[in-house]
């Protein structure tokens, strides 16, 4: 499918491509470092665990799902002001990195919560029998201990910011998700609609099998 | 070593409340086996688990060695927990490290560098019999060897109390005897003291120097083991002596059971005898001595660590003046007797 097409579309194509991998690769690295954070004190103040604390859980849940329930098309619009407070602009790929971040962070907090949650409190209780304090716990049990839950939170997280990235390349991202509009939809060229579409199944397939594969690593099950 | 003074704990508040301990006063001497062994929901869990407060008591006192627990600082306290090693019924390995790195962790805890865990760790492993598995992960092993590890990993600390909550419950008998038996060695050769709780009375038995029986959070009887066997003092410990040796009243005998007396029928006795008495040929002696017949409905004899306990049930047909007497000269002797009903005779 690639055959037939020009070498300035080829080229296009290929930039696009890079775009989309540097949207995907700096937001994901930035929200996954966030939401962490953010998914272990929502872990750790949750009413009966070592560091509770039911004001500050109540007030970070609904942060999170108030983030998670905007739909990211209108969360993009709708933090404008705060990207180009940020980066100065409101379209191209850094502009696109804003929102793509923001977006994921909540997701990446819920699934880095749901992780924790399956790790044995025993665990912990035996940790804490041993003298261990509140970060010794975190860093020595629990994300350990959660490790292939996280890589499969951090494998979830970046496929769907491919997905989210293409969106964002809908109203002036840049990347695969505009070469796919702008050729593909609004020129009817099917050729590149398809290229696009096979270079992110692609990308996803090779995404999941890395993560996948370190999920096997990690795991002693 | 460890004392606890009127612990209560209660869960909960309002009407909702579970008072799960209701002032529990409980001593283990320094190097001792200490048990303490109820049915579930007794409240054995949060007993032990208020001697490293890991569940803190509504009110009362602990001391472990000499320093008052409940007093201290979130410091303090975490300093004290290295004096004191907890293993539990699920182990609580950590799967992500391998046996060694599981028995390390707290040493890592406590910032000693790695030279030095080294020499603390593989002593350790040597201990529990797990030197040929330090690089493997807790899936890789049986429930026996976990609880080794757990065991390794509570003493790389170099603690002087070991707490067991229900360390062999999820154990098939045969690797129970030898974790029991692993206790016992490092009892021996540390001078650990131990508090253990179970359900299970051959632990109690082939162990604990003292046990405490627990019975709706409080504590109802307290005794060294072989007078526990031997001479319970509280109904609910017979009962448990009773449960455990599976002595039972045959049920047909329990059909024609009545509680009084009437001149017809005869005494069933529950006799239990101590380790003086039970290798003398009481029965005979005493129906030649008096006139009378003893029928025995169930016997069973025990040995309970250097103690030998004898239980019997049994029929004494004679008349009632007579069994009586024969009754009043058993309480003479070392011998307890309980008349637990009356059967009509068959004359
Ligand atoms: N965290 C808790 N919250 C409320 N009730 C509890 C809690 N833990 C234990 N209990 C109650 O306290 C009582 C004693 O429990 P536990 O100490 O676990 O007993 P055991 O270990 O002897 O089975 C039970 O009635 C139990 O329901
Ligand atoms: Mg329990």
């Amino acid at each position: 499918m690639f055959l037939g097409m020009s070498e300035a579309m080829l080229e296009r194509l290929w930039q696009a491509t890079l775009d989309t991998l540097v949207m995907v690769a700096v937001s994901g690295v930035i929200s996954i470092l966030l939401g962490l954070l953010l998914g272990v004190a929502l872990y750790v103040t949750r009413p009966g665990r070592f560091l509770a604390r039911p004001l500050l859980h109540g007030l970070l849940g609904i942060i999170v799902n108030v983030g998670r329930s905007i739909p990211f098309i209108i969360l993009m619009v709708a933090i404008v002001p705060f990207t180009r407070l940020l980066v100065g602009s409101s379209i191209g790929i850094n502009a696109a990195i804003v929102p793509l971040t923001v977006a994921a962070i909540p997701f990446v907090a819920r699934l880095v919560e749901g992780s924790l949650n399956e790790v044995s409190p025993g665990l912990i209780e035996a940790a804490q029998s041993m003298g261990a304090t509140a970060p010794q716990i975190i860093l020595k049990v629990l994300l350990p201990e959660a490790r292939g839950g996280l890589i499969t939170a951090a494998t979830i997280t970046l496929i769907t910011l491919i997905g989210y990235s293409a969106m964002a390349g809908a109203v002036g991202a840049g990347g695969l998700g505009a070469i796919g509009i702008n050729y593909g939809y609004n020129r009817y060229d099917s050729a590149v609609m398809i290229s696009t579409v096979t270079i992110m199944v692609v990308l996803v397939q090779l995404i999941q099998m890395i993560g996948d594969y370190l999920v096997r690593k990690a795991q002693h099950k | 070593m460890i004392t606890l003074e009127n612990i209560v704990k209660t869960y909960g508040s309002g009407e909702r409340a579970v008072t799960a301990l209701d002032g529990i006063d409980l001593h283990v001497a320094a190097g001792t086996i200490s048990g303490v062994i109820g049915l579930s929901g007794a409240g054995k869990s949060t007993l032990i688990r208020c001697v490293n407060l890991l569940e803190r008591p509504t009110s009362g006192r602990v001391e472990v060695d000499g320093v008052e627990l409940t007093s201290l600082d979130t410091a303090g306290l975490r300093a004290a927990r290295h004096q004191i090693g907890m293993i539990f019924q699920h182990f609580n390995l950590l799967d992500s490290r391998t046996v060694y790195a599981n028995v390390a962790l707290p040493l890592e805890l406590m910032k000693m560098d790695k030279a030095q865990i080294r020499e603390r760790v593989l002593p350790l492993l040597e201990l529990t019999g797990l030197a040929s598995m330090a690089e493997r992960h807790p899936a890789q092993l049986s429930g026996g060897q976990k609880q080794r590890v757990a065991i390794a990993r509570a003493l790389a600390s170099r603690p002087k109390v070991l707490l067991c909550d229900e360390a062999t419950s999820a154990l098939d008998p045969h690797t129970t005897t030898s974790i029991l038996a692993l206790l016992k060695e490092i009892n021996q050769k540390l001078g650990l003291t131990i508090l253990l709780i179970t359900h299970e009375m051959e632990v109690v038995k082939t162990i604990c120097d003292q046990v405490s029986l627990i019975e709706g959070g409080k504590l109802v009887e307290t005794a060294e083991v072989g007078r526990f066997f031997t001479a319970p003092a509280s109904r609910a410990a017979r009962a448990f002596i009773n449960d455990y040796l599976e002595l039972e009243i045959p049920p047909e005998l329990l059909a024609r059971m009545g509680e009084s007396s009437d001149g017809r029928t005869h005494p069933v006795v529950r006799l239990t005898f101590g380790t003086e008495s039970v290798d003398r040929p009481l029965i005979s002696h005493l129906s030649r001595r008096f006139d009378i017949d003893i029928s025995i409905l169930q016997a069973r004899v025990e040995a309970i660590q250097s103690h030998t306990l004898g239980l019997m049930i049994a029929e004494l047909i004679g008349d009632p003046e007579t069994t009586a007497e024969v009754i009043a000269y058993m309480q003479s002797i070392d011998l307890d007797v309980e008349v637990i009903g009356h059967v009509p005779g068959n004359e």
